[in-house]
């Protein structure tokens, strides 16, 4: 192991390298742009084998990304914002022909207007796509989670993509002290990818063939019958990884939420500041505690029900919003919760979008927001958080 | 039939299982009569579903689309569409 104190992206492209990846087709978008920059240095040093496509967008990336993963072929990629919007149906196709890609993000906001900064829109609106989504809270996750990543997406019982989220600048561009694993380790933690069919001229076969309705219906069945099961995969591989390299890895992670009234969900770079509130609610006497989710999709609800079903409050914060509906992830949260008996009151609290700074005060006023919505009743489940009103 | 992880389909050139034919609503009908063999309808029939014999062309209605585009080419009259009843 080697202690480095690195940026957010360098450590998801050590991850990467890491993971021996034979193709890297990349188009370089602020905030991931030191990704592929990082790897076509590896591989010009001759620290790394794979090779590099130059592609001349991000759909084309992910179009080589798809080829060279069907040629059995382990590939990566990283984008961000717009190049994923780029990208969009070839992520579809990633995910339908079943293809254990895995893409690095500097989650960004789109445009208009255009802005470079951290939010979660990008991921968020990607979550239809049949792709596993990993958050990252600081550097370390996002570099074990790139292995990790690797290790559940090609299991035989998901082969399916999967895409790891470090937040823009907060992660991408902040320098962190990171321990690199060994490669020893991680190669006999992640044997090399072996499909049981891939592209050969010797014997020809198509991936993603006609689909007509007598079984397209079936084909997404599977798919996601593959999702649900990764369920367990992830489960499998977080265990090992804290054998092998020592850090646990959780799907929600919660912090002092035994006695909690109020939960505070949280993904990405904002869950250690909401530790740091948490802790300062606490000293206050507030009983609150919070979630971090490092999984998104598949959508931990079972774990989530777990830890949060004696709050009187569960308090969404989504960095992304549904334009007409609130958060992405609030929908989500309320799914979990609206079949059962007796359930939390579920708020849900839009903040940080476009890298407006989330601090601790913020959680502070989402504490005494979900108090008062208790006491006095709802008045609009979605508020939107530190929103200046005076220049609308 | 049992589908495959990823739409994979390992038997090449399995498109001619998939009879288009299934999709015509109008069914082109050549008249052997008023055919002068001129061919036209040969060469633009996108689907290819038309080939010589020497009595005149001949359809191949597994395939056939009913597009209708050999019926408004023939300079002769002699492809009708017809309303076709499964």
């Amino acid at each position: 192991m080697t202690k480095m104190t690195i940026m957010g992206n360098m450590a998801t492209a050590l991850g990467a390298k890491l993971c021996r990846p034979h193709v890297i087709p990349a188009y370089p978008i602020t905030p991931s742009t030191l990704f592929p920059e990082k790897i076509s240095e590896f591989i010009a040093n001759g620290e790394m084998d794979g090779e590099m496509i130059r592609v001349e967008s991000e759909h084309s990336a992910m179009s080589a990304a798809i080829g060279a993963s069907a040629t059995g072929a382990r590939v990566c990629t990283a984008s961000a914002s717009q190049g994923i919007a780029l990208m969009h149906e070839m992520l579809f196709i990633a995910s339908g022909m079943r293809l254990p890609i895995v893409m690095a993000v500097g989650n960004r906001a789109l445009s208009a207007p255009i802005n470079i900064w951290c939010d979660h829109q990008d991921t968020i609106s990607e979550r239809d796509v049949g792709w596993l989504q990993f958050y990252a809270e600081k550097n370390q996750e996002g570099l074990d989670l790139m292995i990790l990543a690797f290790k559940i997406c090609e299991d035989k019982r998901v082969l399916l993509p999967g895409m790891v989220g470090i937040d823009a600048f907060v992660l991408t561009h902040t320098v962190e002290g990171v321990d690199v694993p060994d490669q020893k380790l991680v190669d006999d933690f992640l044997p090399p990818y072996k499909p049981e069919k891939y592209l050969d001229a010797r014997t020809p076969i198509t991936f993603g063939s006609f689909g007509t309705p007598e079984f397209y219906q079936e084909f997404k069945y599977a798919q996601v019958k593959a999702m649900e099961e990764s369920e367990k995969v992830i489960d499998e591989a977080f265990r090992e990884y804290k054998k092998v390299f020592g850090r646990t890895y959780q799907k929600i992670t919660p912090y002092r939420c035994e006695d909690a009234d109020m939960v505070i969900l949280t993904l990405g770079s904002m869950s250690g500041t909401a530790r740091a509130a948490v802790d300062i609610l606490r000293e206050e006497g507030k009983k609150a505690g919070c979630i971090k989710m490092t999984v998104y999709r598949p959508f931990p609800g079972k774990e989530l029900i777990d830890v949060s079903k004696n709050a009187k409050v569960i308090a969404v914060l989504d960095r992304d919003i549904t334009p007409g509906l609130g958060g992405a992830l609030y929908a989500d949260v309320a799914a979990q919760f609206v079949n059962r008996t007796a359930h939390p009151v579920i708020l849900n609290y839009i903040l940080g979008l476009g890298g407006r700074d989330i601090v601790i005060n913020d959680f502070k006023e989402i504490y005494d927001k979900s108090h008062q919505a208790l006491e006095k009743g709802i008045q609009n489940p979605v508020e939107w958080i530190n929103l200046n009103k005076e220049i609308l | 039939m049992k589908i495959t992880i990823g739409a994979i389909n390992d038997k090449p050139g399995s498109s001619k299982n998939y009879k288009t034919g299934s999709w015509r609503t109008l069914k082109p009908v050549i008249n052997l009569e008023k055919c002068k063999k001129c061919w036209l309808c040969k060469q633009l029939c996108p689907e290819g579903c038309i080939t010589k014999k020497e009595e005149g062309p001949q359809i191949n209605y597994d395939y056939c689309k009913g597009c209708g585009i050999c019926a408004h080419e023939c300079t002769f009259d002699a492809i009708i569409m017809e309303l076709e009843e499964r």
